[in-house]
């Protein structure tokens, strides 16, 4: 009752950033009845977004920002996270389970954002730029049978 | 909140005691200094405690990774102790939990070096 629908705003690519883009992405999550271990899935996901965004789009840029985006309409939770940098393909990042990937320093983010949500998709943005949408299935979809 | 870490010393073992969290920026760096001046000193036994460490992120995960190997490529061997259920499924998705030796008793922890 109350709650907004929707939220987006305008970030710094910098690592403060990402606590303020998980801790408001959390809150809206509580706010929309997931259960704590959801919660802290939702906000895991999101911080991997947004590391993503700052550290490997934005690359710290103070001349680029990190859009974050959250609607929480019907049975969909949506988060999207929009970068200004120069773009990746979802099917060249390394399997991070593979034997020759496990002992890795890095490469999981992705990984665990789809391991945490229902849904994943990453498009480049033009003239450039990285856009990813993940979607979790809110507690009242699963009820009724959604996946 | 970051991570806060402590060294102690049981059976010619460094106990590194951590809390907090290990993510990225000063978590991940903490964990990354603290082990590598250890091994610097020719410190091959080491536990980490993460029994109050109660968030890691895919950066934190790497840094665990990396001083595993670090640890092992001196002959060393780091060892994981006292996982909290996030941490310990963080390990299992990502199918590190068999590529850490985990213990959740110290003085087994020890007894096993």
């Amino acid at each position: 009752m109350g709650e907004p629908k929707s939220v987006e705003v305008k970030l710094e690519s910098t690592l403060e950033s990402v606590e303020l883009a998980e801790e408001m992405v959390k809150h809206f999550a509580e706010q929309h009845g997931f259960e704590d271990d959801e919660v802290h899935q939702i906000g895991m996901a999101v911080r991997e977004s947004v590391v993503n965004a700052v550290v490997h789009g934005n690359a710290y840029s103070a001349q680029k920002k990190v859009l974050l985006a959250v609607e929480a309409g019907g049975d969909r939770f949506l988060v999207r996270v929009q970068d200004q940098g120069a773009g990746f393909e979802l099917k060249e990042i390394p399997d991070p389970l593979a034997e020759e990937n496990l002992l890795k320093r890095s490469g999981r983010g992705l990984f665990l954002i789809r391991a945490f949500m229902d849904e994943l998709s990453v498009r480049r943005l033009a003239p450039q730029g990285t856009e990813v949408v993940m979607v979790k299935n809110t507690p009242s979809n699963r009820h009724q049978g959604g996946s | 909140m970051s991570i806060k870490a402590t060294t102690r010393q049981a059976d010619g073992v460094t106990i590194i005691d951590l809390s907090g969290r290990i993510t990225l920026g000063e978590g991940s760096s903490t964990l990354r200094e603290t082990v590598r001046d250890l091994v610097s000193k020719g410190q091959k036994k080491i536990l980490l405690n993460l029994g109050d460490v109660t968030y890691i992120d895919s950066s934190g995960i790497g840094e665990l990774v990396s001083s595993f190997t670090s640890v092992n490529n001196q002959g060393g061997q780091l060892k994981l102790l006292h996982l909290q259920k996030k941490v310990h499924d963080l390990l299992q998705i990502t199918k590190l939990y068999t590529v850490f030796e985990v213990h959740t008793d110290e003085a087994a922890a020890l007894k096993s070096y």
